[in-house]
């Protein structure tokens, strides 16, 4: 039974954490560039005003726009429960593996990129071209870390490939794990919308991608993406640190592994949230067309990641 | 009678007569009825045919010795394998009947009805009776009636340029399939005169290994020109847009799949599998033509050659999951082949199941706007809500996202790759991990590409008159539409089931079987090798509807208002559909990043004015891509033919005195040889 209630209480503790994960990095990043900075809590007070608005939505959109922003917020929530982020997800609601996360994460950005579309506006379109062609482009280096975790784990199962690692450490530190590491790192950075692929803090037409897409959202809607995006990022980072770094992660339901857990998982987010912050704050965006090198060298990066994990076996 | 032979029996007797009657027809009205109804009664034989042996095991043997007797006559033997596939046909051709209903109403008085029966009901004839077909002759036989019927089928609209050009390359690829698959089973049969596909069985395992790889590469060949492998595609994106929409649903749906049909039943049956380079090629073909064809998918902004691109997409993707299968079973791993073989029968289905709903889709939408150009439509969404939502459960579906049956089949052709990394001989394992990434790249391309196709197509402004004035088709249109879009999400949650059924198959068949029962998966959950991994397309869609629905009612119980306003325009006056994004402008990343590849042609002719260069009074800009392979592969081979075919032209100078010499040479010939061989 705890095993359920483990299921839903997971998300919500990533729903909660989410916002404060985004607080942080812009907050950080504002004291790196001699800012005062708003304060850590200010994602929750845009949420919450968000939704106590009103939506105004275009006389051109259709329904699919007014669909899209629970479609985005229900794949990210699912998403947040079979992924290893306090506590390794077991059981029968743990409705599916690694591909799984990736797909239903990619029906998201699915939507999200039609209902750019819908409106009609110049601004959507270009946003959604944008963000499918950067998402396109992440699908096989997504796959190839994904393969390269599996290589060792025998399994897509997000518990057995962290059990697998528990096991053997070293494992942990093999080349095979460093660069599938380094690959997801940047792809993580594109898939949510960092720099240098893009700029989250950017409403400059020309340089948009997924605040493009989003444009015409306001209000209640508007409040889910936004949440769903920092979900997004947060889900990423934990995957980051939980695939590669699993230690102290929650293996049993005891308050003291849990504790363990969200106090690990806090420290691990917070140390790759510092290397977001100083990342862009030491980058500058890359041009459109140069995303694609960053990506074909991520995509080199997972490929050699199997290729030594060939090597080692 | 069996229950088998019977329903076999109205097939043939439903296609007949609908053939028949719909030729003979007193008016084109009563034409498409009799085409439809003959076409109903046959396909639902045909289902009932191939259900029967599905559920029972037990095939459907018919022999007419008699007719053709040199040949071996007419033999019929429907067994599990060929009750799949028939279960293909009859199944997409019930609702692709019923829509030609309605949709060739338009071509009352433009083009003969009546022979467009004949030739519809034909073409369901052949497809239908070629997975039956239990020797060589019967399936030649019905493998040129389906060819030839669809011939003239493609070229419905004969009065176009275009179409008589696609039929043109049609006939020659179909053709040099065929010429293909003679010298194929004359090889089979190693020297004896067995032509029943049981004898073959037998000479071809005593055939030596050289023979056999011939066998396979000429299978490959030959099906492939069918199926639509790169580059044999060539005829498929120029056939598909111009038949007619169902037509086009059943030749991108089912008859490129008898093409994969002939591939299995030749190499996995007949000559019961082969070594792992077999596979190797196969997964090779299957990721270039994937990724090929998603890759041109993306440059098509007319809605049916877009699909049609798509289906060599997935005929790719059915390749990989055969190929990854096929190695592992020469690797003495057969539970895990299973798997693969699972992923591509499945896709096979899915596949016949999406694409028809997207060109059926597809038809309604050029029924309304007049044009297939997708910069020409747009706001249907709002004009034809129904179609709208039908087309968008094929693009989820073919974009293989969860929870619909496109993701299902293509989870389980990733976890075969993933199992294919597990062979212990590197040089063999080192191939899967770059599969994999081809196969995501595809998947990720595909994605965009129907982001693009129904987000043009039907979401924001109507960039046309037509499009704005498009109405809703008509509600039997619409009904086999729904039908479908009902198949993609059954197909979709109950995934677990379907793989189930499909496991049957393949252990009826020699090269698929793993020898030993398959472990039966759990309940709801697909099961990745070793029963590692799971995943349940069920549970996904009814977390993510409960999702979706509490929030809703959280938003509500706190009093959720929308306003509706125009979209923000930086200031502009009012909206156009001029200011929109077009399909050329969304791929146009893509373009770029792929220009490798794609060799675009660019001209821009600026029209200035006379007296001043700085006054420009028009601008003009034309880009095309065009597949350099294809011109570089293709035209050497058509040149080469022209080029004969005027030497040819030489004999025939016109003069009577000329044609006395050749008859008399002839003859001459001709006694001589005679009295040689004497």
């Amino acid at each position: 039974m705890s095993r359920y209630i483990a299921l839903f209480v997971q998300p919500l503790l990533a729903l909660a954490l989410a916002p404060a994960l985004v607080g942080f990095i812009r907050w950080l990043k504002a004291r790196l560039q001699s800012r005062r900075g708003a304060p850590v809590w200010q994602p929750y007070s845009e949420i919450r005003k968000l939704f106590g608005k009103e939506a105004v939505v275009s006389h051109t959109a259709s329904w699919l726009f007014r669909a899209t922003p629970f479609v985005v917020f229900g794949t990210g929530v699912i998403v947040a429960s079979l992924a290893p982020i306090v506590i390794v997800p077991a059981g029968p609601l743990v409705v599916g593996d690694v591909f799984a996360a990736v797909y239903l994460l990619l029906l998201g950005t699915f939507f999200l990129a039609l209902a750019g579309l819908d409106t009609g506006s110049p601004f959507g379109g270009m946003g959604a071209s944008r963000e499918m062609t950067v998402v396109a482009l992440t699908e096989p280096t997504v796959a190839l870390s994904i393969v390269a975790l599996a290589l060792n784990a025998g399994s897509t199962n997000f518990s057995q490939i962290v059990s697998r690692t528990l096991a053997e450490p070293s494992a942990a530190l093999g080349p095979g794990h460093l660069l599938a590491f380094a690959a997801l790192f940047i792809v993580t950075l594109a898939e949510t919308g960092r720099l240098p692929v893009d700029n989250p803090s950017t409403h400059l037409e020309l340089t948009m991608i997924h605040e493009a897409m989003i444009l015409e959202y306001s209000g209640p809607y508007l409040a889910l993406i936004e949440w769903a995006a920092a979900l997004k990022l947060l889900v990423f980072l934990a995957l980051a640190a939980n695939l590669f770094m699993p230690w102290g992660i929650a293996l049993s339901l005891s308050p003291v592994a849990v504790t363990v857990g969200v106090v690990s998982l806090v420290s691990k987010l917070g140390v790759l949230a510092v290397a977001i912050a100083v990342l862009e704050t030491r980058v500058a965006k890359l041009r459109l067309f140069r995303v694609p090198e960053l990506l074909s060298a991520s995509f080199v990066l997972a490929l050699l990641a199997v290729m030594s994990t060939f090597l080692v076996r | 009678m069996p229950f088998g032979n019977l329903a076999l029996l109205v097939m043939v007797v439903g296609y007949a007569a609908g053939a028949c009657l719909s030729l003979l027809a007193p008016s084109d009205r009563a034409a498409r009825w009799l085409t439809t109804i003959g076409a109903a009664i046959g396909c639902i034989g045909g289902v009932a045919a191939a259900s029967s042996v599905l559920a029972t095991r037990v095939s459907v043997d018919a022999t007419l010795a008699s007719l053709v007797s040199t040949a071996g006559g007419i033999v019929i033997h429907l067994d599990l394998l060929g009750a799949f596939f028939l279960l293909l046909v009859a199944a997409l051709g019930l609702p692709a009947a019923v829509y030609g209903i309605a949709y060739t109403a338009e071509y009352e008085g433009r083009h003969s009805l009546r022979v467009f029966g004949l030739m519809f009901n034909g073409f369901l004839l052949g497809m239908s009776l070629v997975p039956c077909a239990g020797n060589v002759f019967t399936f030649l036989f019905t493998w040129e009636l389906m060819a030839i019927a669809s011939y003239f089928l493609v070229m419905t609209e004969s009065e176009k340029r275009d179409t008589r050009q696609a039929g043109l390359w049609y006939a020659a690829m179909t053709h040099l399939g065929l010429v293909l698959l003679l010298p194929m089973f004359f090889l089979m049969a190693g020297g004896s005169e067995a032509t029943a596909f049981a004898d073959l069985r037998t000479t071809a395992a005593a055939l030596t290994p050289g023979t056999r790889h011939i066998v396979f590469v000429l299978a490959l060949l030959a099906f492939g020109s069918k199926a639509g492998i790169v580059p044999l595609h060539v005829w498929l994106p120029r056939a598909h847009p111009a038949a007619p929409s169902h037509v086009s649903a059943l030749m991108s749906g089912v008859m490129i799949k008898l093409g994969i049909y002939g591939l299995v039943r030749v190499t996995f049956d007949l000559m019961s599998g082969g070594p792992a380079w077999w596979g190797g090629l196969l997964l090779a073909v299957g990721c270039v033509s994937a990724l090929l064809g998603v890759l041109y998918a993306l440059m098509e902004h007319d809605l049916k050659r877009l699909l049609a691109y798509h289906s060599v997409e997935n005929i790719g993707i059915i390749l990989i999951g055969l190929g990854a299968g096929s190695i592992l079973h020469a690797q003495g791993l057969p539970a895990l082949a299973a798997i693969g073989f699972a992923g591509a029968l499945f896709h096979t289905v899915n596949h016949a199941c999406f694409k028809g709903l997207l060109f059926l889709a597809a038809g309604s939408v050029m029924q309304q706007t007049h044009t297939a150009n997708m910069e020409e439509m747009g706001g249907l969404i709002k004009r034809m809500p129904q179609t709208a939502l039908c087309f968008l459960v094929g693009s989820v579906a073919i974009a293989a996202l969860p929870p619909l049956n496109g993701f299902a089949s293509e989870w389980l052709v990733f976890q075969s790759l993933l199992a294919g990394t597990s062979i212990q001989r590197p040089e063999i394992a080192v191939g899967f991990p770059i599969a994999v990434g081809m196969l995501a790249l595809t998947s990720g391309l595909a994605a965009a590409c129907f982001v693009k196709a129904f987000g043009i197509s039907f979401l924001a402004m109507p960039r046309s008159n037509h499009a704005a004035q498009a109405r809703e088709a008509h509600w039997s249109m619409r009904a086999t539409m729904i039908l479908l879009a009902g198949g993609c999400v059954t197909l979709g949650l109950a995934a677990p089931l379907a793989v189930r059924g499909l496991n049957r198959v393949i252990d009826s068949v020699p090269g698929l079987s793993a020898g030993e029962p398959l472990p039966r998966s759990p309940g709801l959950w697909l099961v990745g090798p070793g029963g590692s991994a799971q995943v349940s397309p069920l549970l996904i869609a009814v977390l993510l509807g409960a999702i979706a629905l509490a929030v809703l009612v959280a938003l509500h119980a706190r009093g959720f208002q929308v306003r509706r306003a125009d979209t923000w325009g930086c200031g502009r006056i009012s909206q156009t559909a001029r200011m929109e994004y077009t399909a050329s402008a969304f791929a146009e990343p893509l373009r770029r990043v792929f220009t490798a590849l794609y060799r675009p042609t660019e001209d821009l002719s600026v029209g200035v004015h006379p007296d001043s260069r700085y006054f420009v009074q028009s601008i003009t800009y034309t880009s095309q891509v065009v597949p350099w392979f294809e011109t570089a592969f293709y035209d050497p081979v058509t040149r080469g033919a022209r080029g004969l075919a005027a030497q040819v032209r030489r004999l025939q100078a016109g003069f009577l005195h000329l044609y006395l010499l050749y008859v008399t040479v002839a003859l001459v010939a001709a006694l001589a040889v005679a009295w040689w061989f004497k």
